[in-house]
């Protein structure tokens, strides 16, 4: 089993080709719709940076990181920390008009989601060596398990919980490599020897 | 009439966070058919580690906790107004402790009510019938899946589909195509040929209540059932979509009468994580299965 500890170098990431099993530990951020729009309009597409606050903690986390689409339920504590109750990923396509330069800007080295991305995500992992590493979608509780900790959270109020942008340590979480650096997407691989095999079973070869 | 409220959400309680033991069953089979080691019994692996964690701390299977849809069997003299209260009700408290996810959006203002009501939210069909006890079966059904669903009019040029179980075939194995692993495959058909636009949805979606291998008592749609399973397996889409032996784990379908000019055929998937539970009243004595 490969294993991938955060911040992930480029040489890593190299190493890894669709269809590897890995586990991931270390710290990881979620963002989804709302922070992908929010970090194209005021870190990327800009001249001059919204949130500077948020932009400096970001950076940090962000290089060599890891981001994951995903909208929690999370529940908190009673000394006012947090915990992840169901931590299931969302359809990861609906960052593809942006990731590619999330991926450039900030060096992440993976994405976390379910679904896949399209060419553009693939290209950017191509060029700035990133992989897409996909959860099983559905298994919210044993996801949250593997969340030991919620580090921090930014923009919970404007934003609201699902989208906010989580901190979170995470432990030996299995995930698989379905888009690498060398420009092969397991997704694009079965779809296209899937509809081969209908085409078969409907005589319409 | 009694007061079935907590009844309701024990219901729910048990629909989001218990997996059916038919439908764990089929998810261990194909955990045993995929190759060691490879992506697709990993995925299958987690799926049945998720579905025991869920179990043993009462948490949701899936965050998604979906849409949820009530068959309420009642015999003469029950009020279905005051069935639907209390299901309303359960709903709110459900979703109070977390059993359930705020999950109804207003489709004009895009508010969540934050408590899983609202217009036809939850979805209740309620039926009378002859026997003297109470039944009500709840499935929740999550919006990938929903999103999957798609309602073929044939005849459908493209694929050479007419008006036959032909047809029906090559339309029933186009939308597991055109799905892939979005659905979180491996996932359930549920096919309804003829009826008008909407009662095609709505029978292709009450085949999920039918245990998994429980054939259609109609010879040709059990055969038909039993061929697109083993044709939608051959794809090669597997877990999640990420290539495999099992992409569906079974095909269910059932016919409605349709007019001489329509010809529907209506797919409905379900997800892997088919949370159907059954609850029975007969007296005070309250069962659940």
């Amino acid at each position: 089993m490969i294993t991938l500890q955060t911040p992930i170098s480029e040489e890593e990431i190299r190493a890894l080709h669709t269809g590897d099993i890995v586990r991931l530990s270390g710290t990881i951020v979620t963002a989804r719709d709302a922070a992908h729009k929010l970090m194209i309009e005021n870190f990327i597409r800009t001249d001059t940076i919204g949130y500077p606050e948020l932009y400096e903690k970001l950076k940090p986390l962000l290089k060599g990181g890891v981001i994951y689409h995903c909208g929690p339920v999370v529940a908190q504590n009673e000394d006012g920390s947090y915990r992840f109750v169901a931590a299931g990923p969302t359809t990861s396509i609906r960052e593809e008009p942006y990731e590619a330069e999330v991926i450039e800007h900030f060096g992440v080295r993976a994405i976390i989601g379910k679904g896949g991305m399209g060419p553009k995500t693939l290209a950017a992992c191509e060029a700035f060596g990133a992989v897409y590493l996909h959860a099983v979608g559905g298994a919210a509780s044993l996801i949250a398990s593997a969340v030991e900790e919620v580090q921090d959270v930014f923009m919970k109020d404007e934003l609201g919980v699902p989208e906010a942008f989580w901190v979170i340590r995470v432990k030996d979480w299995e995930l698989v490599v379905t888009m690498d650096s060398h420009g092969s997407s397991l997704h694009q691989q079965v779809k296209e020897q899937s509809e081969a095999r209908f085409k078969e079973l409907v005589g319409l070869v | 009439m009694q007061d079935l409220t907590d009844a309701f959400v024990e219901l729910f309680r048990r629909a989001a966070t218990d997996l059916p033991p038919d439908v764990e069953n089929a998810l261990r089979q194909a955990y045993e058919r995929e190759e060691p080691g490879s992506p697709a019994q990993s995925v299958l692996g987690n799926i049945l580690e998720n579905v025991n964690l869920a179990r043993k701390q009462s948490t949701p299977i899936c965050q998604d906790t979906g849409t949820p849809i009530f068959y309420v069997y009642y015999p003469a003299g029950w009020s279905t107004i005051k069935l639907r209260e209390q299901i309303e009700e359960a709903a709110r408290r459900a979703t109070a402790k977390s059993y359930l996810r705020p999950n109804a959006v207003d489709s004009l203002t895009g508010k969540n009510s934050g408590d899983n009501t609202g217009e036809d939210f939850p979805v209740i069909h309620f039926v009378e019938w002859e026997n003297d006890y109470l039944q009500v079966d709840l499935a929740l059904k999550g919006g990938g899946s929903e999103n999957c669903g798609v309602q073929y009019k044939l005849p459908f040029n493209e694929l050479h589909a007419g008006r036959d179980l032909e047809g029906v075939r090559r339309v029933a194995l186009d939308a597991v195509e055109k799905a892939q692993g979005l659905g979180c495959a491996p996932g359930i058909l549920g096919i309804a040929i003829g009826g008008d636009r909407g009662t095609g949805y709505e029978v292709s979606k009450r085949q999920f209540f039918r245990n998994i291998g429980q054939r259609s008592e109609t010879p040709e749609l059990a055969d038909l059932e039993e061929r697109i399973y083993e044709e939608a397996n051959m794809l090669g889409i597997g877990p999640m979509g990420f290539g495999g032996k099992t992409t569906v784990l079974d095909v269910q379908i059932d016919r409605a009468h349709r007019l001489p000019a329509s010809y529907f055929v209506t797919v409905s998937y379900m997800c892997w994580a088919c949370r159907r539970h059954r609850m029975i009243v007969r007296g005070d004595e309250i069962t659940y299965q």
